[in-house]
């Protein structure tokens, strides 16, 4: 059971940003992305996900031997893949409980409804884990929430959605050391057998809360070195240079 | 409040054609019709016979009849607003519609005694059971004519009145005509002389002083005939100190051809009284919906519109408050939802008559698809005042990025000891917006569905639950198949 993503090309307007990926997440792994700006690490998280700006023009992704290219984004997510956002959107007027709550009702069967009780002690119980106020399930989606609220609340949906494959586009940018620990903290409950995580980082930072089994590098639009958790180490204190093959 | 499967709600009396007329497609709840069944038919077209025919129906005095052949005048006499409003009223063809239609019955104070079809149109609508929940009074019209009527009895024993137009001129004139065309002057505009002219139903509330009504009065304004034109005429009255909040809902099935809806609505509110007026319509996409509506706030007085435009071909409405006299105070709080190839032409007047008045408006509009949203308000506050405060919000939501939206905001102020302000918005449900929520599992109706009660959210938190349920569920309904 896992993503296998082979020989993805993606275009966005004329612009090829992906070029030929091949990745295999497996369930109960945690892969890392590392990769310089502009080496389409957001790209390959935004065409998983199904984002209607990319177009793939040619290789496959399937989950678990499903073709999930034909998708809607909406499907994907509901089949199990969750994208935790680099800059998750503010949803003005709507509470977080609310939106939380129509996201877990579009995965029942037509007609059926959660039981509010039992969500919203779920819910509770899953902020307290992430150290957020009550007062976050009253107030709109990530309006005039802090970088950090705005990370921590997409691990709570995370958290909420149990996803089989999360995929968390720099979850880490913009936190201090304290909300790091906390998300990486939520990561790591999560973590599981029947799960899988592919956490696209610039940083070696994250990869010490958030231990990977795999660690890729990507750049200009391929996966050009994979390895160990060694890797990201060697990364941070070499750089990338070392690993981008001479242009001709 | 969902309306049952109908095979389970029809009685077994219905022939064959009143099953085939009600089992239609039903896409929202106001989408079906009954035969028609009607004892009185001004026919079609609009002349003094008509006007002659309807004033005998209704057995009225001499001065009522003469005031709607005034008012005929007045409207063959004025031109039609195209000159600053949409071409689109040049299609209204008003030989061709039918401006009277009554079985003939007298509104009844028990559902019982309502015919089957009009007790079953109401019943699939939902009143009799919000009669039961939580309201104070109802009143359900049925083309031209109210076939229900009630209120409860210890309000009619404290005073209260709430009866249909015709047995308000007829039965209260003394309380009444003081101020029957009054607040909106027959020559106001082209569709207020129409309503003159040929007026029918709507609610007559008189409030004795200090009686403070603490449940709501409803009516619901329902039109069942083609071609046909409603022209209710509402006159609320709260005497000093009084309070009521009076709430209508409005729908018609869906027809081939053009229906008219043009209303007259005028409040009074004495010192001290307060008057809350609650819309929500849903007409159909072919009603044209025309309205007037203006209240008059005495001295400390209070007026209170809260309206919720959905649907219709073409609505021009701008309830206003005029604030005669000191400290008194006008509010307009609306939301319009404009789908494609619906015009929502609405806003607020305040005037300004006195010192140390206070206005505000507050209006949300959503235009979806080629939905056209226009907002259009006017604050008027002359130079010999002082002490006047008015506030005005205008919020616009855009579904895609070929939908509209106007603003014409027109505010005079004269004299420096005023305070005004006025902010206006507009805003996207943005393709990374959709994007985000979609990525939580929601399809795109639902995530715009989400978008726009998310939009309207604070004003909505402000109506009656009841009302801001069926106002979700419209907006829900709306944004159905507006996607794709």
């Amino acid at each position: 059971m896992s993503i296998i993503i082979k020989d993805l090309h993606a275009k966005i307007g004329d612009a090829e940003i992906l070029k030929g990926v091949n990745l295999e997440i497996p369930k109960g792994e945690v892969h890392a992305i590392m990769g310089v700006n502009g080496s389409g690490k957001s790209t390959l998280s935004k065409v998983i996900a199904g984002h209607e700006d990319y177009e793939v023009t040619s290789g496959s992704i399937e989950m678990d031997g499903q073709d999930i290219l034909e998708m809607d984004v909406d499907e994907r997510s509901r089949e199990g893949v969750f994208l935790a956002f680099q800059y998750p959107m503010e949803i003005p007027g709507v509470s977080n409980a609310n939106f939380i709550r129509a996201a877990l009702n579009a995965r029942l069967p037509e007609g059926e409804e959660l039981d509010a009780v039992a969500y919203y002690k779920n819910l509770y119980s899953k902020m307290d884990g992430l150290e957020m106020d009550r007062k976050f399930t009253a107030r709109a989606v990530n309006e005039g929430f802090s970088g950090g609220e705005k990370k921590r609340n997409e691990i709570l949906q995370m958290a909420m959605l149990e996803p089989k494959y999360c995929i968390l586009d720099e979850t880490d940018s913009g936190l201090d050391i304290d909300a790091l620990k906390i998300v990486s903290r939520g990561v790591n409950s999560l973590r599981t057998e029947d799960r899988g995580f592919l956490i696209i980082t610039h940083y070696q930072r994250l990869l010490n809360y958030i231990k990977p089994d795999v660690v890729h590098v990507m750049y200009d639009g391929q996966i050009i070195k994979s390895g160990g958790p060694e890797l990201a180490l060697e990364l941070e204190e070499q750089g990338y240079d070392h690993l981008i093959p001479a242009t001709a | 409040m969902e309306i049952e499967d109908i095979s389970t709600t029809t009685a077994p009396e219905i022939d064959q054609e009143t099953a085939d007329a009600i089992a239609i497609d039903e896409r929202s709840k106001g989408d079906f019709k009954y035969p028609e069944d009607h004892k009185y038919d001004a026919g079609v077209g609009l002349n003094e016979d008509t006007i002659r025919y309807i004033s005998k129906v209704k057995k009225e005095k001499d001065w009522i009849l003469e005031f709607r052949l005034k008012a005929l005048e007045v409207f063959f006499k004025k031109e039609m607003p195209t000159n600053w409003a949409t071409e689109d009223l040049n299609n209204i063809e008003f030989d061709k519609i039918r401006y009277y239609l009554a079985n003939g019955q007298r509104p009844t104070r028990s559902w019982d005694e309502v015919p089957d079809d009009i007790k079953e149109t109401f019943e699939r609508l939902g009143i009799p059971e919000q009669e039961r929940a939580f309201l104070a009074g109802v009143e359900a019209q049925f083309d031209s004519e109210a076939a229900y009527s009630n209120v409860k009895e210890d309000l009619e024993k404290e005073g209260v009145i709430f009866v249909n137009s015709t047995e308000g001129l007829r039965e209260h004139e003394e309380i009444f005509r003081p101020y029957f065309g009054k607040v909106i002057p027959t020559g106001d505009n082209k569709f207020s002389a129409l309503n003159s002219a040929v007026f029918s139903g709507g609610s007559f509330i008189y409030i004795p002083k200090g009686v403070k009504v603490k449940q709501p009065l409803q009516a619901y304004f329902r039109i069942n005939s083609e071609n046909f034109g409603q022209f209710e005429r509402t006159l609320i009255i709260a005497d000093e100190g009084s309070e009521v909040m009076y709430m209508e809902g409005c729908t018609a099935p869906k027809f081939e051809t053009a229906t008219l809806h043009s209303a007259v609505v005028e409040l009074v509110a004495l010192k001290g009284a307060k008057i809350q007026y609650v819309t929500v319509q849903n007409w159909s996409s072919n009603v044209f919906n025309l309205v007037t509506k203006r209240g008059m706030a005495h001295e400390d007085a209070e007026i209170r519109w809260i309206d919720c435009n959905i649907g219709s071909r073409l609505t021009m409405k701008y309830p206003g408050v005029v604030m005669k006299g000191e400290r008194a105070r006008g509010e307009v709080v609306s939301i319009a939802l404009a789908n494609d190839g619906q015009h929502q032409d609405t806003g607020a007047k305040m005037i300004h008559a006195a010192d140390n008045t206070t206005s505000n408006v507050v209006s949300k509009s959503i235009s979806v698809g080629k939905g056209i949203s226009t907002y259009r308000g006017q604050v008027h506050i002359p130079k010999h005042l002082k002490g006047c405060k008015n506030n005005t919000e205008c919020d616009a939501l855009l579904i895609n990025a070929n939908s509209q939206t106007d603003t014409y905001p027109a505010i005079t102020v004269r004299g420096n000891q005023h305070v005004t302000q006025h902010e206006a918005s507009v805003s996207q449900v943005s393709q990374e917006m959709l994007f985000y929520m979609q990525q939580r599992g929601l399809s795109e109706t639902q995530a715009m569905s989400l978008a726009v009660n998310g939009f309207v959210n604070d004003l909505v938190s402000e109506f009656p639950m009841e009302y801001s349920v069926e106002l979700k569920r419209l907006i829900d309904l709306e944004m159905e198949g507006s996607v794709g």
